[in-house]
Parts: C-alpha cells; sequence; structure tokens
C-alpha cells in the first residue's frame, strides 16, 4: 500500500504582461520523502507544464531553488512537504527581487553586488579531526559555504526599503576576503563595506543568518566587519566614488 | 483553483516584491531577531509620540497651578492613564534595553552569543516592566 496523502499546493503566478498576480491551487501526492521541489516539478510535469521554477542539483548544492514556503524561505529541494505540518502549503517568490515568472525572481542586481566583494570562491578547508590532507597536496580547499541562493536578501527586513543597501550575502563575502585577502586587495571593498548603506545599514533582525540555509551567518559577519571598521579607523572618503553598490 | 492575490498590482512586481515600510510590522515568518528588530521600531514611535504628548501636557504649567492640578487630578490619576503608563514604561524598557543590545552586538562585542544576549535582555525587561507595573498600582492606591 503506498503511504501518499494529498496536499494542496497554493502556488503564486505571475507572467510578464499579467495585469495581476495570482495564486493558483494544485493537489499533489506526497510521500514521507516528496520535498517541496519534488511536488512543483510533478505539478509542471502533470497538471500545468507553464509553472516556472528554477533548480538545478535537487541537493542542496546548486542554490537555485530558493523560494518562500508557508512564508519561510527555504531551498525547495530539501524542504520536506510533510515536516511542514500543514494541509495547505502556499509557495512565493523570493521577496526584494524582480519577479521573471511565476516562482523565478532575476538574481541579476544580486550577483552584481556579489561581484564587488571579489567573490572568495574557495577557501582552506576545516579537516575533520583526525584526518590529513592527501601526500602531495599542500593545502585542502573547498568551495565557501554561500551557494548564491539570495535568501538572505529576502528575508532581510532592510532590503525591503532600502533598495541600495548591499545586502547580506555581499557583505559575508567582503568580510571572508578581509579574513583570508589572498592577495586581494581589501582597501577598496572594506571602503564600499563602510558606506552608509552597507555594513551599517544591518538593524540586527539577524533574520539573514536564520534564513541561511548554508549556515553562512551572513549578520554574524556584518557585525565582525563592523568590528573591524571600528577598530581600523576605517574613514569613508566623501570624494570616492560609490558606483560598485548602485 | 485560481485567486487573486490581495492588494498585488503590477508594480509590485516591477519592484520585486520589495516587502517596503509594512515588511517592517509584518510578522509572517519572522524569528526572534525579527521581532526585536519590529518592536524596536514600534517602541521607537511610540516614545517619539509621547515625547511630543509629553511637551503639550507639560505647556499646561504656562497656564497656572490650577489648571495642572486640575488636569493631575482628572486625568492622570485616572486607571486608564494608569495602564497608558505601564504602556510607556514597556516602550521606554524595550526600546532602551534593545539599544544596549544593538550597541554591543553592532559593535562587534558581543557577536558570537548575541541571541543568548536577546533572551536576557527580554527576560531582564519583563522583569523590569513587572516591577515597574506593580510599583505604578501600589503607588496609585496609596493616593
Ligand atoms: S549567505 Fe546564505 S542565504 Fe545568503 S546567498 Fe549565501 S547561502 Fe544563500
Ligand atoms: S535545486 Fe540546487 S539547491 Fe535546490
Amino acid at each position: 500500500m503506498s503511504d501518499t496523502t494529498s496536499v494542496t499546493f497554493r502556488v503564486h503566478r505571475y507572467k510578464q504582461g499579467d495585469e495581476d498576480p495570482h495564486h493558483d491551487r494544485f493537489a499533489v501526492e506526497v510521500g514521507p520523502r516528496t520535498t517541496v521541489l519534488d511536488a512543483l516539478t510533478a505539478i509542471r510535469r502533470t497538471q500545468d507544464p507553464t509553472l516556472t521554477l528554477r533548480h538545478s542539483c535537487f541537493h542542496a548544492s546548486c542554490g537555485t531553488c530558493g523560494m518562500k514556503v508557508n512564508d519561510h524561505e527555504v531551498l525547495a529541494c530539501v524542504t520536506n512537504v510533510r515536516e511542514l505540518g500543514t494541509d495547505e502549503v502556499r509557495v512565493e517568490p523570493l521577496d526584494n527581487a524582480p519577479v521573471v515568472s511565476d516562482l523565478v525572481v532575476d538574481m541579476g542586481p544580486f550577483y552584481a553586488r556579489f561581484d564587488v566583494a571579489e567573490r572568495p570562491l574557495v577557501r582552506e578547508s576545516e579537516l575533520v579531526p583526525g584526518s590529513h590532507t592527501a601526500a602531495g597536496v599542500p593545502q585542502s580547499m573547498r568551495y565557501e559555504d554561500c551557494i548564491e541562493c539570495g535568501i538572505c536578501v529576502s528575508a532581510c527586513p532592510i532590503a525591503g526599503t532600502d533598495p541600495a543597501y548591499l545586502g547580506p550575502a555581499a557583505l559575508a563575502a567582503i568580510d571572508r576576503v578581509r579574513q583570508e585577502p589572498r592577495g586581494v586587495d581589501v582597501g577598496p571593498i572594506m571602503r564600499l563595506a563602510d558606506d552608509p548603506h552597507a555594513a551599517w545599514r544591518c538593524h540586527l533582525a539577524f533574520e539573514c543568518t536564520e534564513a541561511c540555509p548554508s549556515n553562512v551567518d551572513p549578520a554574524g559577519h556584518i557585525m565582525q566587519l563592523r568590528r573591524s571598521l571600528f577598530a581600523r579607523g576605517w574613514r569613508r572618503p566623501s570624494a570616492e566614488p560609490q558606483g560598485a553598490r548602485r | 483553483m485560481t485567486e487573486r492575490v490581495a492588494g498585488a498590482d503590477r508594480r509590485v512586481e516591477r519592484q520585486g516584491r520589495r516587502r517596503g515600510v509594512m515588511g517592517w510590522v509584518d510578522v509572517r515568518g519572522r524569528r526572534l531577531g525579527g521581532w526585536a528588530f519590529i518592536l524596536n521600531r514600534l517602541t521607537g514611535l511610540g516614545v517619539l509620540f509621547y515625547l511630543y504628548l509629553h511637551l503639550i501636557v507639560l505647556s499646561q504649567l504656562a497656564v497656572g497651578p490650577s489648571a495642572w492640578d486640575s488636569l493631575l487630578r482628572n486625568w492622570f490619576l485616572n486607571p486608564v492613564f494608569l495602564l497608558l503608563d505601564v504602556v510607556l514604561l514597556a516602550g521606554l524598557v524595550i526600546h532602551g534595553l534593545n539599544g544596549v543590545r544593538l550597541a554591543l552586538v553592532g559593535f562587534g562585542i558581543v557577536i558570537d552569543r548575541q541571541k543568548a544576549l536577546l533572551l536576557a535582555f527580554g527576560v531582564l525587561g519583563a522583569i523590569l516592566i513587572v516591577i515597574g507595573a506593580l510599583r505604578f498600582i501600589s503607588d496609585a492606591g496609596a493616593k
């Protein structure tokens, strides 16, 4: 006997040129291990092929399936439907980003801000206790924690009112460069972080840290940036162009 | 089944569902720090409102002692005003303690334990508000 139950998905719909967005309801049979992304792809496959959503890896590493499920920002691919505990599951695109179609938002502005932080994509690996690097490998490297999903920006109340805010992910990336510059001149990016629309704009809701699916702790990084800016006595040069955040 | 998104318009889409100022008081999906953020804004606005109210009330002193005395007798010993005093105290305590928290965390003095600090200040604030409220009530009873 199959262990499935019917769950209603209330999904945000919007296509370019639509007068208004609306919600569509879909009934989906879910099993104990069905994720929200499984359900959405099933809807697209069997009920409405026009439903637009983004995904790639299905295992929390590409960061493309960020969306709001029952008002919380999550990665749909690792969000178990049954564990949500609701008969109806509300699915919406991330906040604070332009909606392109249905559940897809334009990540362009987010990536552009991320670029200014020099994209610290790799870091020295923290080895499991008792392990060691392979012979001939001077130091194991691994990818940074941030999967660039944009969830932190959606959860941030400041990003909701200040379009110029550099945002949690970019500021966390700047702090990572400060911690491990690896040859990068940190002066320009620290001046960028010192901008009123950057590290000092955060109001410590810590929603980004709570929502981040990859344990980046963006708010913690912003506080460390502030401490560093404060300690070093960085001053924002008034004549300097602040182009990167615009 | 199709239904319209409440309050939706195309401007919302172009601007990217930016939450805006109303997002500050939208408690859906918010967690502990988000609640502290919301409370800080509401209490800040409340205290600002009270400041102006206070100045208006004080202006009665310029009218003369009898005007001030009757204001005290007729209004400020009223139980409703007693309740408003407690609300004011709560606003000042919440905003003040949260301000100290923001300074401690925001300048990087306490980062790793920020959640514990928030909880500790929450408990401290609740104790101060209860003590203050009891004091107000016993003082009013003595008058
Ligand atoms: S900091 Fe976390 S929430 Fe923000 S983009 Fe990176 S992984 Fe996503
Ligand atoms: S599909 Fe890659 S993170 Fe969800």
